[in-house]
C-alpha cells in the first residue's frame, strides 16, 4: 500500500472524527442543550446583565462548554482503537487532526453560545462583528489548549476532574486576555494596547500548537 | 568537606544577609520607612524559584529523552522545592504590599500573574498524585511540566514588564537598575541571591535523595 501524504492522512482523520460525531449525534446535541440551559439559567437569575457581567458570563460559559466538548475527544476512543491508529499513522498527524477537528467543533459551539447569549441576555454589543471575531479566536485558543490537556488527562485514571485541575490555571491567562480584548466591543472608544494583546494571544496559540506537536509523540509511547 | 564547600558558603552568606539585612542603612522615602528591607528576603525567593524550576524542566526533558526514572525524581523534587520558594516569595510580597500599597492582595498584574503561575505548578504536584503507575506518572507529568514552564516565563517575566503596575520593575515604575538602587542595598542583595539559591539547591538535593531512597526497590544506583 503506498504511503499517503501527511495532508491526506490528516484530512482522513478529521473526516473520520466528523463522521463519527454525526453518527453519534447525542454528544453534539447534548452540548448544544448544555449551552442553551446554562445561558437560560443565567437569564432566569440575572435577567439582562450589564456589560461587564455579560462579558464575564459569556467567557465562563465558553470555558465550560469547551471543557465538556473537547474532553470527550480522547475519552471516546477506546484503548484498542487508539492502538489501531498508532499502527496506522504518525502520532504527530494524529494530534494535528484532533486539533483541527476540535477547533472546527469549538468554532460551531462558540457561535451557538454567542447566539444564545444575545437571545437570552440582551445585546449590549456596540461592535458585534468585532466581538464575533474575538469569540472565534477565543474558541480556537480554548480548544487548542484543552485538546492537549484532554490527551494528557486520558492517560490518568480520574480524568474528568483532572482536566479541571490542570486546565483552569493554564487557561487563566488566555481567558483574562480574551475578556480584556473583548471589552472593546462594548464601547465605541478605542482601547490602548489592543494590538499587543492580540499578538500575545496569537503567540500563545502558536506556542500551544508547537508544544502539542513536539510533546504528543512522547505521550503516546506505551 | 571539599564537596560541601557550597553548603558552608550558603550558611555564611545567609548569616551575612540576615544580620546585614536588618542593620544596613536603607534610604527612607516618604512614609515607606524601613519597608525597603523586605527586598533582601523577597527578591532572592524568586531567584531560587526560577533556578529550581529550571532544574525541574531540564530534568523533565531529559526524562523524555532517556526514560530514566531518576530524572523524574529530580524533576519532581526540584518542582516542589521551587513551589515552596514561590509561596514564600508571594508571602513576603504580601507582607510588603500590606504596608506599602495598603492591601494584602491588590489588583496588581504582577501579583495576579504570579498567583496563576503558582497555581499551575500546584496543579503539576496534584497531577503527580493522581497516578499509581510510576512510569506513566513520570511521562505525563514531564509533559505537563514543559507546558507549565512555557507559561511561567511569559506570565511572571514578560507580561508584568509590559503593563502598568504598582510593582517595582514594571513598565511605568523604576526597577532595580544600577542607577536607582542604593549602594548599601546592592551590598546585601547580591549575596542574598546567591545564598538563598544555594539553600534552595541544598534542600532540593536532600529531597531528591530522600525520594530516591523511597523508590530504592524500583530504581537502582
Amino acid at each position: 500500500m503506498p504511503v499517503k501524504s501527511p495532508i491526506s492522512q490528516i484530512y482522513a482523520l478529521v473526516r473520520k472524527d466528523i463522521l463519527l460525531e454525526w453518527r453519534q449525534r447525542h454528544a453534539l446535541f447534548g452540548i448544544l442543550l448544555y449551552v442553551f440551559s446554562t445561558v437560560f439559567v443565567i437569564n432566569l437569575m440575572v435577567r439582562e446583565p450589564e456589560e461587564r457581567m455579560w462579558n464575564a458570563m459569556f467567557w465562563v460559559v465558553q470555558l465550560f462548554v469547551c471543557v465538556n466538548a473537547v474532553a470527550k475527544s480522547f475519552l471516546q476512543e477506546s484503548r484498542g482503537r487508539l492502538l489501531y491508529f498508532y499502527s496506522l499513522v504518525h502520532p504527530r498527524y494524529f494530534i494535528a487532526a484532533k486539533l483541527i477537528y476540535n477547533v472546527l467543533l469549538m468554532l460551531l459551539f462558540s457561535s451557538v453560545t454567542l447566539l444564545c447569549c444575545i437571545l437570552f441576555l440582551g445585546n449590549p454589543l456596540v461592535k458585534p462583528w468585532y466581538f464575533l471575531g474575538v469569540v472565534l479566536l477565543g474558541g480556537v485558543s480554548l480548544s487548542l489548549l484543552f485538546t492537549m490537556l484532554a490527551a494528557i488527562a486520558a492517560q490518568a485514571s480520574q480524568n474528568a476532574a483532572l482536566m479541571a485541575i490542570m486546565g483552569f490555571p493554564l487557561i487563566m491567562p488566555i481567558l483574562i486576555l480574551l475578556s480584556n480584548v473583548s471589552q472593546s466591543a462594548f464601547s465605541p472608544v478605542v482601547q490602548p494596547g489592543l494590538g499587543g494583546m492580540f499578538l500575545m494571544l496569537a503567540g500563545m496559540d502558536v506556542l500551544i500548537i508547537a508544544l502539542a506537536l513536539i510533546l504528543f509523540p512522547f505521550l503516546w509511547k506505551e | 568537606m571539599a564537596k560541601n564547600w557550597w553548603k558552608i558558603l550558603s550558611v555564611l552568606l545567609l548569616l551575612y544577609v540576615i544580620i546585614g539585612g536588618f542593620m544596613v542603612p536603607v534610604p527612607v522615602i516618604g512614609n515607606n520607612q524601613q519597608a525597603a528591607r523586605s527586598i533582601f528576603f523577597h527578591l532572592p525567593m524568586w531567584m531560587a524559584m526560577y533556578t529550581l524550576l529550571t532544574i525541574s524542566v531540564v530534568n523533565s526533558v531529559w526524562y523524555l529523552a532517556t526514560n530514566d526514572l531518576r530524572r523524574d525524581v529530580r524533576a519532581s523534587s526540584a518542582a516542589s522545592v521551587g513551589v515552596l520558594f514561590g509561596v514564600m516569595g508571594f508571602l513576603t510580597g504580601m507582607l510588603w504590599a500590606t504596608y506599602t500599597w495598603g492591601g494584602t492582595i491588590v489588583n496588581d498584574p504582577k501579583q495576579m500573574t504570579t498567583a496563576i503561575a503558582l497555581a499551575i505548578y500546584m496543579a503539576y504536584l496534584v497531577l503527580r498524585m493522581s497516578f499509581t503507575d510510576i512510569d506513566k506518572r513520570a511521562r505525563v507529568s514531564a509533559i505537563y511540566n514543559v507546558f507549565a514552564f512555557a507559561l511561567l516565563i511569559p506570565l511572571t517575566y514578560i507580561i508584568p514588564r509590559t503593563v502598568d503596575s504598582l510593582h517595582p520593575g514594571s513598565a511605568s515604575s523604576p526597577g532595580f537598575s544600577d542607577k536607582d538602587t542604593a549602594g548599601t542595598i546592592k551590598m546585601v542583595l547580591w549575596p542574598a541571591f546567591i545564598g538563598f539559591t544555594l539553600l534552595g539547591i541544598w534542600i532540593y538535593t536532600l529531597r531528591n535523595r530522600y525520594k530516591r531512597l523511597a523508590l530504592k526497590n524500583i530504581i537502582h544506583g
